[in-house]
């Protein structure tokens, strides 16, 4: 049985993570931490959970606190956002490179300057490199969703890596939605207990973490990881597959919208894939052949699953809510690293849309589309990277 | 040497102590030397070194394990000596 509920993303999450039942949660209690942490608090006063908060003053420290808690031994999480990430940077690819599979939850905002507190996918984007899986959610559904999913994919005992749930800033964040939570048991029995590894707090077996590694061992080292990495697909399949019997919801490595029989296509994450579908929807039924990719898990990049989606089609845009100045947005540089090993594959544009919590319209997806369409038809690419709904 | 695929994931040390298997004495640019007669036993070097490098034998300090001391001289800085005169000095290695 489901329980359906009319919630903000982040209340969603938070129950997620009450569920998951963790042992120590460090974080930051405030701004630009948003409510998700000061609902799970609540559950913790409220006696709902077993969890030992620690309030820490930034986020830095809450990286921290959460990485000796993991060591040690429990079942971690945190949560944060746009500037609080990025003081955790250094503390990222410790929690990686350790092995720990600390579960954060990050509200995707923009970064300063100039200071915005608005919807944009610049932190994870910027963190994409730090070892942590990626998992991005279109809606408070999928946010709760993965954050469930996302222990049993972090925890597995081939990877035991650290995980990153995004969600958009305020659009999933803040808006309340519909959507149905799962019942407490089914949550625990699927999650499963925790399996403690390596514990530090195994006094019979001392143990050492974060030694110095010098270049005789370091690269050796960092190909370890670069295999355990390899791994997480699998274990995100076998997860979804689980999660479809208990839930009845699908997911996959990404989702395939209307991209069968496709020729023009967006690639679009999180929460304005749902505004692109419904122009996809509007496009068929005037006979143009549009589809969409939604990038689910984002790291390790499923390369050649998603060539193999696209390669097909005669034109695609490729949309990020990040940037890379003087680059190509970080969705785009995969998507065509991914594409360029294909015999075939379609032409290939960039979008930046949304930073700082600028409106994704239908009118913007429409007139990607156009583009595209007139791209299909031999119109040739104007600009590779471009900026859309920008005045000028 | 090992390879990439025989190392413990999260380069965790899986045993206590190993750290003994480290030498760090050549690490040292100054070497501390124990003048006898100017040491009043206060064992201050034992409390303050930070590589555990000062010998002590029924609780009475008999010198240094240059295996593992640095040279860092926080032994002979922390030392009181006896009537102004230090029972441990900082010599450059190789004089």
């Amino acid at each position: 049985m489901q329980k359906v509920v009319a919630v903000t993303g982040n209340e969603a999450v938070a129950n997620a993570l009450r569920q998951a039942n963790p042992d120590v949660c460090a974080a930051y209690p405030i701004t630009p931490a948003t409510d998700m942490m000061q609902r799970f608090a609540s559950f913790v006063s409220n006696g709902e959970v077993d969890t030992e908060l620690i309030l820490v003053e930034s986020e830095h420290s809450s990286m921290s606190a959460c990485i000796g808690a993991s060591a040690a031994g429990g079942r971690v999480i945190t949560a944060t956002s746009s500037q609080g990430l990025a003081l955790m940077w250094e503390m990222l690819h410790i929690a990686s490179g350790d092995n720990l599979p600390i579960i954060m939850p990050v509200v995707n905002r923009a970064l300063s300057a100039p200071l915005n507190i608005h919807g944009d996918h610049s932190d994870a984007m910027g963190a994409r490199d730090t070892g942590w899986i990626q998992l991005w959610s279109e809606d408070a559904q999928e946010a709760y969703d993965n954050t469930i999913q996302a222990f049993r994919i972090g925890e597995h005992l081939a990877l035991r890596l650290p995980v990153m749930i995004n969600l958009d800033g305020f659009i999933i964040s803040h808006s309340i939605e519909r959507m149905e939570y799962l019942e407490d048991k089914a949550v625990e029995d699927f999650i499963g207990e925790f399996k403690v590894v390596n514990a530090l707090l195994d006094l019979d077996k001392p143990k050492s973490y974060g030694p110095l590694i010098l270049p005789d061992l370091y690269i050796e080292y960092k190909r370890l990881q670069h295999e355990i990495m390899s791994r997480v697909k699998g274990v995100v399949l076998d997860v979804a597959e689980d999660f479809e019997k208990l839930s009845g919801r699908k997911y996959g490595l990404f989702e395939s919208y209307r991209l069968e029989d496709a020729e023009v296509g967006l690639v679009i994450m999180s929460s304005a894939a749902g505004t692109a579908k419904d122009v996809v929807d509007s496009l068929r039924v005037k006979g143009i052949k549009a589809g969409l990719l939604k990038p689910r898990l984002f790291r390790p990049f499923p390369y050649g699953e998603m060539a193999a989606s696209l390669q097909n089609l005669k034109a695609v845009a490729v949309m990020d809510r990040a940037d890379s100045f003087g680059g190509y947005g970080p969705v785009f540089m995969e998507v065509s690293s991914a594409l360029y090993g294909s015999s075939k594959r379609p032409a290939l544009i960039n979008k930046i849309y949304g930073l700082g919590g600028r409106d994704f319209l239908p009118a913007h997806a429409e007139e990607t589309f156009l583009e595209l369409v007139d791209i299909a038809k031999g119109g040739g690419i104007k600009t590779i990277k471009e900026y859309i709904g920008v005045r000028q | 040497m090992k390879k990439w695929h025989e190392l413990v994931p999260g380069a965790v040390i899986l045993e206590g102590g190993s750290a003994v298997r480290f030498k760090t004495g050549s690490w040292r640019a100054f070497k501390p030397l124990w003048i006898k007669e100017n040491c009043i036993q206060c064992l201050f070097c034992w409390m303050y070194c930070p590589d555990m490098s000062v010998t002590v034998q029924d609780g009475k300090m008999t010198g240094f394990d240059y295996d593992y001391c640095k040279g860092c001289g926080i032994c002979a800085l922390e030392c009181p000596g006896k009537k102004g005169n230090k029972a441990i000095i900082m010599e450059e290695e190789g004089k």
